[in-house]
């Protein structure tokens, strides 16, 4: 069953993925996104991660990509026009990303054998509990300077947007 | 197989109680609205207006779903569908009792049974927060109403609706966060069992009261959010008639307009079980049943019975006289259902669980109809400016409380 699964959602994740680019207008891009974004937290669930499926719904489909929604019905921005789009791109392009990808793969699954291969619902640290324990002692440092960062970027977002007012 | 059919069966009951429910909330809303007001609210369909709801469905599965010609067809038609599927997908993980057990049976020589279940469709480890996901999923079917119209008025209440969810998602997990530190769980099954028991042998181990840090302000701010979320008044800014025509709802007819009231009203009744469960101790019940708490329900049933048999042997109007009658043997049957032995473990958990329930549902239609609708900087401000705020402040003074009783 897990299998069947993992296949059927890794088949969405990267169909709606290619969907992004192809669709002209900005609302059904950024509609394939919210897609991508849930099948991915199917996977994450798939390999016992809820808490992190969960906070990936949360925050990417249900907060960041609301905002994009929201920014793109504000402007009303209308569909894509495209001209002069490279034929050589397409037919160079392609071919390009599969072997990319395939020679990704194969160094992945080459240079670190120590990663393994997936067992669905065996890792047994994506519980909320597993997860908070290991972002307030081993991860303390980074996780805080996370916090930091994205503190001076709202500053910044601000910072900006005042000059635009005024 | 045994899983499937027991799965399927609850399915099948949850579907029709629920669905059912949603229309007689309307019901409920425009008659207590109606009284509130000094008016008689629906009573022309069926005694006392009570197949008002079928009268309305039936109306509205029949008139021609009117598609104008200057919208995007695709998510126009797509928006409702959406919003009703967020709104009905987090009933299935909200538990309404303790287990079932349906005892064994015989048939034809061979037993079957016997059955354990229970009352809930599906007990998630992280149920606290697939309701929060999906709750913040649903902004999606407004929005897209709101945008596909093509319609100023609609795209102001979608965006209006986008920008109130996203502001009062905050509070509402924060404030959600403090019970959950007193908990220890995310699983509401879990949440709900923490909560059994009474200190002095009185007060319940509810949330709201419990030891070391008493939700009540938690409480108070998840139920201000709550009206935010759902879209009701004194926050229901995305559909200001009097500013936005009907808002984004604006060019739906038929069917598809009907999609977003159920969706408001399933929405109003989760977050209504959330609250239940997460404060006031899901089906634990005020008092301990050795203060005779399993004497509520029959008595409370046998005097709306009484009340009833009454008022229909000194009718005030004609049809009184036959129908309050029936009525009070309704309340009389179910109250003699209620104080039957073998029922009382399975039925007092779901009538305590219900009796909350309803005190919330009760609790949105009684602010709707008193109080008056904020302005939209007003609405914002409140948000986060005051409640955010006081909800991470509830946060830390309750982390730190645990932290020093543990």
């Amino acid at each position: 069953m897990d299998p069947l699964f993992f296949l059927l959602f890794a088949f969405i994740a990267v169909a709606c993925g290619v969907n992004v680019v192809l669709q002209k207008h900005p609302i059904s891009s950024a509609l394939s996104l919210v897609a991508v974004m849930a099948s991915l937290a199917v996977l994450y669930l798939l390999q016992g991660a809820e808490f992190i499926a969960m906070a990936q719904m949360i925050v990417y489909a249900g907060a960041i990509m609301v905002l994009f929604i929201f920014v793109i019905m504000l402007l009303n921005a209308g569909p894509e026009e495209t001209k002069g789009r490279s034929w050589a791109a397409l037919i160079f392009g392609v071919p390009a990303i599969i072997g990319l990808m395939g020679a990704l793969a194969y160094f992945m699954q080459t240079g670190m054998p120590e990663l393994g291969s997936v067992k669905f619902g065996d890792w047994k640290g994506g519980g909320a509990y597993e997860v908070g324990y290991a972002l307030f002692t081993e991860y303390l440092l980074p996780f805080e300077v996370t916090s930091v960062l994205i503190l001076i970027a709202i500053v910044g977002a601000i910072v900006l947007a005042r000059k635009e007012i005024d | 197989m045994e899983f499937l059919v027991i799965t399927g069966v609850k399915l099948a009951l949850i579907l029709f109680i629920f669905m059912t429910a949603l229309a007689y909330l309307q019901w409920v809303e425009r008659k207590v609205i109606a009284h509130v007001q000094v008016r008689m609210g629906p009573s022309r369909v069926g005694p006392h207006g009570l197949l008002q709801p079928l009268a309305d469905v039936i109306k509205l599965i029949t008139k021609e779903g009117v598609l104008p010609p200057h919208v995007n067809k695709f998510y126009y038609l797509a928006a409702p569908f959406f919003a009703v599927f967020m709104a009905l997908i987090s009933i299935s993980i909200i538990p309404f009792g303790t287990d079932l057990t349906i005892p064994a049976i015989t048939l034809g020589g061979a037993t079957y049974g016997p059955w354990k279940t229970m009352m809930e469709l599906a007990d998630v480890n992280v149920g606290v927060l697939l309701i929060l996901a999906v709750s913040s999923l649903g902004v999606y079917g407004i929005a897209l109403a709101g945008w596909s119209s093509n319609n100023k008025y609609a795209l102001l209440g979608g965006l209006r609706s986008s920008a109130q969810m996203i502001s009062y998602e905050l509070p509402m997990s924060l404030a959600i966060a403090a019970p959950l530190l007193t908990a220890g769980s995310l699983s509401l099954r879990t949440i709900a069992d923490t909560q059994t028991g009474f200190y002095f042998g009185v007060i319940p181990h509810w949330a709201i009261f419990q030891f070391p840090a008493p939700q009540i302000f938690s409480f108070i701010i998840f139920m201000i959010a709550a009206f935010a979320e759902t879209n009701r008044i004194p926050f229901d800014l995305p559909e200001a008639e009097n500013e936005l025509v009907a808002g984004f709802h604006v060019e739906y007819s038929s069917m598809s307009f009907a999609a977003f009231f159920m969706a408001e009203y399933a929405n109003m009744v989760t977050v209504c079980s959330v609250a239940t469960i997460l404060y006031l101790g899901g089906w634990q019940p005020l008092f301990p049943a050795s203060l005779g708490s399993d004497l509520i329900a029959p008595l409370l049933l046998a005097g709306c019975g009484a009340i009833c048999l009454y008022h229909g042997l000194h009718p005030a109007r004609p049809f009184d006289r036959i129908t309050l009658p029936v009525f009070a043997v309704v309340f009389f049957g179910l109250a003699g259902l209620m104080a039957f032995p073998p029922t009382i473990p399975i039925l007092m958990p779901i009538f305590w669980f219900l009796a909350k329930l309803l005190f919330l549902l009760f609790l949105f239609v009684w602010i709707r109809a008193t109080l008056p609708r904020f302005r939209y900087d007003q609405l914002m401000g409140f948000a986060w400016k005051f409640l955010f705020p006081v909800a991470l402040l509830n946060l830390l003074i309750t982390g730190f409380l645990v932290a020093l009783a543990s």
